[in-house]
């Protein structure tokens, strides 16, 4: 049942259709930033505004919508932001990937492989990758366009040389289709090798920064790395203290204040069906 | 045209005042050729229209690329020049701090211009690098420092290393030497000189020091308001000046 006042998807059709168009652009070039107007959400900037706003666009009455934050399904965020959908677009909800047919998620990939059909959104604070090394927007822009990304390699060779390894764990920066360097959105660096070839839609909203960009299925993603130093991702060493998954990308919960520690996967629905199947075969 | 860089007719003027006048040029593979004269007189402006920072009112410049082909550089496009910027040329700016990134590393400086053209081999990067510390006499433990924390005859050299690792054809130099004290100037005029020499480099250089330009140019042009009143072999220029304002620059070197 849709909340009485609201247009469906709680956004205009106008301002759906200048998101929409924004898309198409953004489809059809991989890993172009597209800019759009973003539109006051009923929550501050850094909460998902520009997740949101895209999952708005594209959401009809028979889909069924997922909401991860970190991977889980049930943190405020991602309760919040799927409890706003289930009122002002009267749609059905699940924490069940296989079953989503749009997910918008905060920071992670879900483990359960994608497939065609699905539409994964995510929400980015900064879909510049190259603002920390560049202050200059109108020079980023001009470096896209001439795909002069050395710079990049620079702050990858500059880690190397001080760490001994390209220290960056989340946001590691890719290439689309051979051709734009995108920022990933704060996913884990684990998480990267899942987008390359991702049979699912990829969209991108940055709400606050005013951007999209999105990665097509099937669509090339390579990590940036060195020939002698391959791109690595980094997992914690553990299996899964619930399920005893040794695939899955792992979080840190601290148990009590004498150094106790368990290691658990990220991805909440991942987890929980692999305990109920071996429940089930127990 | 067997000539690397030729430029024919240049004119520029900012508002009421003519910066450059009927300017032509002509600089040949492996050719030293000095621009000088005094502050204002539109060396550094000649520069900047020669490499394509800047578009003239009207002239030509011409570019020959390896492959003999002959482009005009007010005519390419923006990926062209850029491209031609970081590989075929380079451009040695008076300020370090113009050319280098301060809070890089001395080796991710140097290796900035071979991963823009594409290598992406670490170990092979940082070997390149060490080996153009060491030919621009900087001490190759020092791969690691902050460009801020070295000299600035040090950032200087770092900056030439830099500009050089891709093996460019044609370097333009901005008072390379500015800035600097004067056995420091010494010093650094000296590893040009032996770099040029080496590479075979064709160079144009900037330069209000006449003494630098006898000692690195083959060929110097003297400017004067916008326009070129003379220009010849260096030493024929400075023995045997012909234009007054030559002679009076000439006069005006101090003797040791």
């Amino acid at each position: 049942m849709t909340a009485l006042g609201y247009n469906f998807g709680y956004l205009d059709e106008n301002t759906k259709r200048m998101i929409r168009r924004a898309l198409l652009k953004a489809v059809a070039i991989p890993g172009h930033q597209v800019p759009f107007g973003a539109r006051e959400m009923p929550l501050p900037y850094g909460w998902g505004t520009g997740g949101i706003a895209v999952t708005a666009s594209v959401i009809g009455t028979g889909d069924r919508l997922k909401v991860i934050d970190q991977g889980a399904d049930d943190t405020t965020n991602a309760v919040s932001i799927r409890r706003f959908f289930a009122k002002v677009a009267g749609v059905a909800t699940t924490e069940s990937t296989a079953e989503a047919t749009i997910i918008q998620t905060r920071h992670r990939i879900p483990e359960t492989r994608l497939r065609e059909g699905q539409i994964l959104v995510y929400q980015v604070p900064m879909p510049e990758p190259l603002f920390r090394l560049e202050p200059r927007v109108a020079e980023t822009r001009r470096m896209h366009a001439l795909a002069d990304y050395g710079l990049m390699h620079v702050k990858l060779y500059e880690d190397i040389a001080r760490h001994g390894h390209v220290a960056i764990s989340y946001n590691y920066p890719v290439l689309v289709g051979g051709r734009y360097l995108m920022s990933p959105s704060p996913i884990p660096a684990f998480d990267n090798p899942k987008m390359d070839r991702m049979p699912a839609l990829q969209l991108f909203g940055a709400g606050r920064e005013k951007r999209i960009y999105a990665v097509p299925p099937y669509t090339s993603v390579r990590s940036l790395d060195f020939e002698d130093h391959p791109f690595q991702p980094v997992r914690a060493d553990a299996p899964c203290a619930l399920c005893g998954s040794r695939e899955s990308y792992l979080d840190e919960v601290l148990t009590d204040d004498q150094g106790g520690r368990m290691f658990v996967c990220s991805d909440t629905d991942y987890c929980n069906t692999r305990q109920t199947h071996r429940e089930a075969a127990e | 045209m067997s000539a690397l860089l030729e430029a024919h007719g240049l004119n520029l003027r900012f508002g009421a005042v003519p910066a450059l006048e009927d300017v032509s040029i002509e600089v040949h593979p492996g050719e030293v050729v000095a621009i000088v004269g005094e502050s204002g007189s539109g060396k550094t402006t000649l520069l900047r229209v020669l490499s394509g920072m800047m578009r003239p009112d009207s002239g030509e410049v011409r570019y020959r690329d390896p492959d003999g082909a002959v482009h005009v550089i007010h005519a390419m496009g923006e990926a062209a020049l850029r491209q031609l910027h970081r590989t075929d040329w380079g451009f040695v700016h008076q300020n370090p701090r113009d050319g280098l990134r301060m809070r890089v590393s001395a080796g991710g400086n140097i290796g900035e211009r071979l991963m823009a053209t594409g290598a992406r081999h670490y170990g092979r990067i940082r070997t390149e690098a060490t080996e153009w510390l060491r030919r621009v006499e900087i001490d190759p433990e020092r791969i690691d420092g902050m460009p801020a924390l070295f000299s600035g005859g040090m950032q200087q050299r770092l900056q030439i290393a830099r500009t050089l690792v891709t093996r460019p054809r044609l370097v333009f130099m901005d008072e390379p030497t500015g800035g600097l004290d004067v056995s420091v100037q010494a010093r650094l005029l000296d590893l040009i000189r032996a770099l040029v020499a080496d590479l075979g480099i064709a160079v144009v250089i900037v330069t209000h020091d006449i003494a630098a330009a006898r000692l690195l140019a083959h060929r110097l042009l003297v400017m004067r308001r916008g326009q070129v009143v003379e220009q010849g072999l260096t030493d024929r220029v400075l023995d045997d000046p012909q234009h007054e304002y030559t002679q009076l620059l000439v006069a005006s070197v101090l003797a040791a």
